[in-house]
């Protein structure tokens, strides 16, 4: 076995290694991040990224319009509107809410828009902040103010 | 009074680390005497930094409300664990209770190498004393939880209400530290190497140990947390590549990646610049992972800056990364052996590929931590990267990892032939389709979950092969003894491997086979989850001094029989306005059943349950216990017992000849191992 055999046979090794790497990374470019990120919308800015809301993934900050909560107990199916002051959405979702939900409280909804124009949740955090105050007539809601106070947006935060 | 006292107290600490890396940096090369001085500044560091913290524990229990932090964090009503506990509660404490850990390991560093590399250590006391430095800053100036406070308020409102929730609060902070901040002396030690352009043997076995100590920590820390959120967030998991869960896997990628590559140096004579990298990229990303999540930089990129920590730390990491960068450009020529690799069917290259999935692992989960900053410092837009990104890219190359688990220390050093390629590489299989047709006969269906049952099943079977590999050798007694001896750094090393299997096979089938429903029960209401019948009997409250709780029972059946009788429970802090439910989990080897209030109203009529079956979760603690156990196997020294054998074996080789390795599973001495 001579030197410059195996000496060739390293430079193989190390171009398949470098290979895997490229590949890798293009798999990260091509797929990964773009795909796969999470909006953090109000209900205007839903509204007015118009199609593009179909489909992707939101984080809807808003507050629970008074009268609009449905609840089925046997199904678990609820239905309730939130709105950001001006805008308002249809939310739906499956699950049991959460102690604090209640009309005009700060909630976070994860999910996409749907074609017939609700938005279809599958996670539902309340927002706990403990100044919360609800908004005066015609005000609009700080609905990222909220997201940051969120329960369960990364429960994490305060531990670590 | 107290506060004064502490302030001074850091103050002092302060002027001992800068003294000592001064120190450290300049005559301590040159004379014996400056060394010993360093050190001794090195441990009156510790004992300052220990000082302070002690003083603001007895500030804590006493009540005190004259000092910033115990108004901050203290009330009269929080029981006696977790005033302790409030240490390390909050931003303030937290850094103070880091400088105290800081102080332990450069002390305890300083101790350890007391006696041995003397060209070496003035650069790893200087650079261990510059981070001291950096800290008791922090601590003196922008972090301080020493502030007086003039007019002192009667209570405090007592920690946030999600910490004091569970026991686990006790270790896990402090276990995550631990690591956190042990990595410091690795790095210190890697800058050392450089300084000197050697990484000797005696230097590498210091490297490797610094490593694995904080390395052990890191590991618990990161599973503790996981347990923590799955015990007390009650949304059923254990780990969502939340922001702050990353920050701290990230430098145990790199640590992990690093205490390999520095196997194949101190085999191959190759690699030290590349793992003097490695060390230092890992201690980078701890700072990082610190800047992230203390800084409250994920709560806004605006608004960090509102508190002087965050750009102290990013200060820090800035320098601490030109550093690294100007250290690497300038010595790493130094540390490239002349050794090379001389097949890519051997076990180094396996180590070669581990590295480079580990390192593709860090920048994964790098670029998805850090993406949302850039885009909204950039652009402000507020997003995030869902866990889909982490999963789709990380669960791959995790897969990939476990199998070189397996294919690794299947094959022997240096030059293999193909046949013994094979003859080392197609046994394992056997395992692997084992644990598949488990999997595949209970009902596993998921890709992924097949084919990370294939590969833990092959690592499983490689891993256990070679921990019995010395008992097929000589008598059986003998063979014991040199297993918990001399091979005892190699054991433990297949241990920690044993374990990491368990919890990736854990994480694998606990994240695929998940079954879960939601339901509103009022008293005697029953609900359906998977094989089981939940049946809310009503609830009770239960009072202590600082919460109340509202207690609902549910009772579980299977095929009409009782099997547990759950007791989830909602608890209203009177510092907190709202609820802060605690999970009731029932764990066996198979499954645990896992439920969570959702809401209770005041009488217990009506319960809104949230219930779940994960398959395996146990696995993932007693993963981490065996991971825990090998890590202690390999970091202890081989003591006295170890020596005599050693030496018999020299002595009278024809009495206990090592025969030559078949498969290549070499077992020379207390070299060998896989950590």
């Amino acid at each position: 076995m001579s030197a410059s055999r195996s000496a060739k046979k390293m430079k193989w090794f190390a171009v398949a290694a470098l290979a895997i790497a490229g590949g890798a990374f293009a798999f990260i470019a091509l797929g990964g991040l773009g795909e796969n990120l999470v909006y953090y919308w109000d209900a205007s800015e839903m509204k007015s990224a118009g199609n593009k809301a179909v489909g992707a993934t939101i984080r809807l900050g808003g507050q629970v319009v008074p009268g609009s909560i449905q609840f089925d107990e046997g199904t678990s199916n609820l239905a309730f509107e939130v709105t950001d002051g001006k805008e308002k959405v249809a939310v739906r979702s499956v699950g049991v809410p959460p102690q604090m939900f209640r009309e005009n409280i700060g909630v976070i909804v994860e999910g996409t828009l749907t074609k017939a124009g609700h938005f279809e949740s599958h996670r539902l955090m309340v927002s706990h902040g403990n100044e919360y105050q609800a908004p005066h007539e015609g005000e609009k809601v700080d609905t990222h103010e909220l997201m940051k106070t969120a329960d369960g947006v990364s429960p994490d935060e305060v531990a670590r | 009074m107290i506060a004064l006292l502490g302030r001074w107290l850091v103050l002092a600490a302060l002027a001992a680390a800068a003294s000592g890396a001064v120190l450290g940096f300049t005559a301590a090369r040159k004379s014996a005497g400056a060394l010993q001085w360093t050190r001794r500044l090195a441990y009156v560091f510790a004992l300052l930094m220990a000082g302070a913290n002690v003083l603001m524990e007895y500030a804590l229990l006493t009540h005190d409300f004259s000092v910033s932090y115990v108004a901050q964090v203290g009330s009269r009503a929080s029981p006696t664990w977790v005033t302790i506990v409030s240490l390390w509660s909050s931003l303030e404490g937290s850094i103070l209770f880091w400088g105290f850990i800081l102080g332990l390991y450069v002390a305890g560093a300083a101790f350890w190498m007391r006696k041995k590399h003397v060209e070496a250590q003035p650069w790893i006391l200087g650079v261990m004393l510059a981070c001291g430095v950096f800290f008791a800053f922090l601590i003196a100036g922008p972090a301080n939880p020493f502030h007086t406070i003039a007019n002192p308020p009667m209570d405090g409102p007592g920690p946030n209400a999600l910490l004091q929730n569970h026991i686990l609060m006790v270790v896990h902070p402090p276990t995550l530290y631990l690591g956190y901040v042990g990595m410091t002396v690795p790095f210190a030690v890697a800058a050392a190497a450089l300084f000197t352009g050697r990484l000797g043997a005696d230097l590498l076995k210091t490297l490797r140990l610094s490593l694995l100590v904080p390395w052990t920590f890191l590991s618990i820390g990161i599973v503790l947390g996981g347990w923590w959120a799955y015990e007390v967030l009650g949304w059923g998991g254990y780990w969502a590549w939340d922001p702050v869960e990353n920050a701290s896997l990230l430098p145990w990628l790199t640590a992990t990646a690093a205490i390999h590559s520095a196997m194949v140096v101190e085999r191959r004579k190759i690699l030290s610049g590349w793992t003097t990298t490695l060390v230092l990229a890992t201690f980078l990303l701890t700072i990082l992972g610190t800047f992230m999540t203390r800084s409250g930089v994920f709560n806004s990129v605006h608004s960090f800056t509102q508190s002087d920590i965050g750009p102290t730390f990013l200060v820090f990491l800035g320098m601490g990364l030109l550093f690294s960068v100007f250290l690497l450009a300038a010595r790493i020529g130094l540390l490239e052996g002349k050794g090379r690799i001389e097949d890519p069917k051997s076990r180094e290259s396996t180590f070669l590929l581990n590295n480079l999935f580990f390192v593709m692992l860090t920048f994964t989960v790098l670029l998805g931590t850090v993406f949302p900053l850039i885009v909204e410092a950039a652009q402000n837009r507020q997003i995030s990267v869902g866990e889909p990104y982490f999963n789709r890219m990380a669960v791959p190359l995790g897969v990939a990892v476990l199998f070189l688990m397996g294919v690794g220390p299947a094959l022997p050093w240096g030059k293999v032939s193909w046949k013994k390629l094979w003859s080392a590489l197609l046994p394992p299989a056997a395992g692997g389709v084992l644990a598949l047709s488990i999997g595949v006969a209970l009902g596993g269906r998921a890709p992924w979950l097949l084919v990370t049952l294939f590969c833990g099943g092959y690592t499983l079977w490689v891993t256990v092969d070679a921990m019995i590999l010395p008992l097929r050798r000589g008598k059986l007694a003998q063979s014991l003894a040199v297993m918990f001896t001399v091979g005892r750094r190699r054991l433990g090393g297949y241990v920690i491997h044993l374990g990491v299997a368990a919890i990736l096979i854990a994480v694998a089938v606990s994240s695929t086979g998940k079954v879960t429903t939601e339901a509103t029960l009022r008293r005697g209401g029953t609900a359906a989850l998977g094989p089981y019948t939940l049946v809310y009997q009503g609830s009770s409250t239960a009072t202590d001094p600082h919460r109340t709780a509202t207690i609902a029972h549910v009772d579980v059946l299977k095929d009409g029989r009782q099997v547990a009788s759950l007791s989830p429970r909602m608890n209203h802090y009177f510092t907190m306005r709202e609820p802060v439910g605690t999970p009731a989990v029932h764990s066996t080897l198979k499954e645990d059943l896992y439920l969570s209030v959702m809401s209770l109203d005041q009488g217990g009529e009506v319960l809104g349950l949230r219930a779940f079956i994960n398959p395996m979760v146990i696995w993932i603690w007693i993963g981490t216990a065996i991971l825990s156990l090998g890590a202690l196997l390999s970091i202890l020294p081989p003591g006295k017992l170890a020596g005599r054998i050693a030496l018999s074996r020299r002595r009278a080789p024809a009495s206990a000849p090592p025969p030559a390795p078949e498969a290549g599973l070499a077992l020379s001495s207390s070299e060998e191992g896989t950590a």
